[in-house]
């Protein structure tokens, strides 16, 4: 039941007198609406995420990298410590 | 489709794969808390990948399972006697109640029907001012948000023929009281990824400092998951117990503000019975009195009381992470998708119908 799409906003329109935005989202060729009333920044071309017709968060396009580059992070990180090992100690440790 | 696809790269996956196999040292019990990502787990193969150190517990987050018989019963009532225009997700309508499932109420002639949005269930009372129309409000805090702006819009509009049949349910009250019980022995958890992009993050500090287990927020998708469970398996490895959010691109630290100011609007936090369990405190939502004229329960003077489980059914100890779906004498014999004895094994996010579709358990 929480299951959440992303999807690009394509159009914005004032409904509910004007007190409501709503928004045409295309969901690779599918269109829905979905209210903006929880994303107020949300504007046209950016990438939401819509869940039972409402749209609850906008997509960190820097963020959504991080999953492709983390093994390459951890890695790089155990490196370091690798390196750490073959350094001289400091003065005063065992 | 962005956002989505790329995070189901087969090639990725088992970089990671290998990745957690090489930091893996001992065994290690995992609950994945969300419904959805334990569908994720069994259809894409995950769980039969992992090494066998990682042990995949699956949680009680599946809003489905955890509604009480009652409400079901309630929500059957009210169709069928007050005759109301009954309006719900898909997924509750084959939930077995004490009697019947709501699919079995509209056999017998109920006006119910299936609706994406509760916000279609508001414009449905605005084109039927002649009828009753309530809308089977469940679900976790993902959905309390979209629950709760249908009643601000039919409020706005002076709708008096709209209400909720509200059961929402809380999930870091459900992680407390599975770490309380002597009987599951959780080392970790992957957070539900869209219950965090409502709440944020902050109720999951003070459990990370009461039990001393590392809590990732986790996404859904394949990608997702891996990079959860080896985020999960690292902090156990070096001994830490942390809040990591794996889904940032999603989850904002603070959650959703405004969601948040929607959802506090309307509900207020009380004393919810989980289905299979027990009432655990302070671990769902209910309509605040300020609309009261929205609650169906009170609208239509529903008084219903608290029916007895079928016995066959373990949905109790599956939901806690006690015992797994092919441990229950009846899974995949009497109880299956079309005929089943618990809410487990209907719902696109219960645990017994994932392993029944996907597990390679049952003959199709």
């Amino acid at each position: 039941m929480c299951l959440a799409i992303p999807g690009k906003i394509k159009s914005i329109e004032l409904q509910y007198d004007g007190t409501v935005r709503m928004a045409k989202i295309n969901f690779g060729g599918i269109t829905k609406e979905a209210s903006l009333e929880m994303l107020p920044d949300a504007d046209i071309g950016d990438y939401v995420l819509v869940h039972v017709g409402v749209a609850i968060s906008k997509v960190d396009e820097e963020e959504a990298q991080k999953t492709f580059s983390y093994l390459k992070e951890i890695g790089e990180l155990g490196d370091l410590t690798d390196v750490d090992d073959y350094l001289p100690q400091k003065e005063g440790s065992l | 489709m962005k956002y989505m696809s790329e995070y189901r790269d087969p090639e990725l996956a088992k970089q990671y794969l290998e990745e957690i196999k090489n930091t893996v040292t001992q065994k290690w019990s995992i609950m994945e808390v969300c419904g959805g990502q334990t569908h994720s787990l069994v259809k894409n193969g995950i769980l039969e990948m992992l090494p066998k150190e990682v042990n995949m517990i699956h949680g009680p987050g599946c809003p489905v399972c955890v509604t009480p018989l009652n409400l079901i019963d309630k929500a059957v009532y009210l169709a069928l006697e007050k005759n109301v225009v009954l309006c719900s997700f898909g997924d509750m309508l084959r939930v077995p109640g004490s009697e019947k499932s709501l699919l079995e109420a509209k056999a017998k002639g109920g006006d119910i029907r299936i609706l994406y949005s509760p916000l279609e269930a508001v414009r449905i009372a605005e084109d039927n001012p002649e009828k009753q129309v309530v809308f089977f409000a469940v679900g976790f805090e993902t959905t309390a948000p979209a629950n709760a702006l249908s009643v601000i819009h039919a409020a706005r509009k002076g709708l008096d023929n709209y209400s909720i049949l509200a059961s929402h349910v809380l999930v870091p009250p459900a992680i407390e009281n599975v770490m309380e019980d002597p009987d599951s022995h959780i080392d970790g958890f992957l957070a539900a990824g869209h219950v965090c992009t409502i709440m944020g993050n902050f109720e999951y500090y003070p459990l990370v400092e009461k039990y001393k287990v590392p809590i990732v927020v986790t996404g859904f998708e394949p990608l997702d998951v891996l990079q959860g469970i080896l985020m999960v398996v690292r902090q156990l490895e070096d001994k830490k117990a942390e809040v990591e959010n794996q889904y940032a691109r999603i989850v904002r630290e603070e959650g959703n503000l405004e969601a948040q100011k929607i959802i506090y609007e309307v509900f207020e936090v009380t004393d919810r019975l989980w289905r299979g369990m027990e009432i655990i405190p302070m671990s769902g939502y209910k309509v605040k009195d300020k609309y009261a004229s929205f609650d169906a329960t009170l609208k239509f003077h529903v008084d219903i009381p608290e029916a007895e489980e079928n016995q066959d059914c373990i949905a109790g100890e599956i939901m806690k992470g006690i015992k797994k779906p092919f441990e229950c004498p009846e899974f995949g014999k009497k109880c299956k998708p079309t005929n089943p004895l618990g809410a487990p094994m209907v719902s696109s996010e219960g645990a017994c119908a994932a392993y029944f579709h996907y597990s390679g358990l049952v003959e199709s």
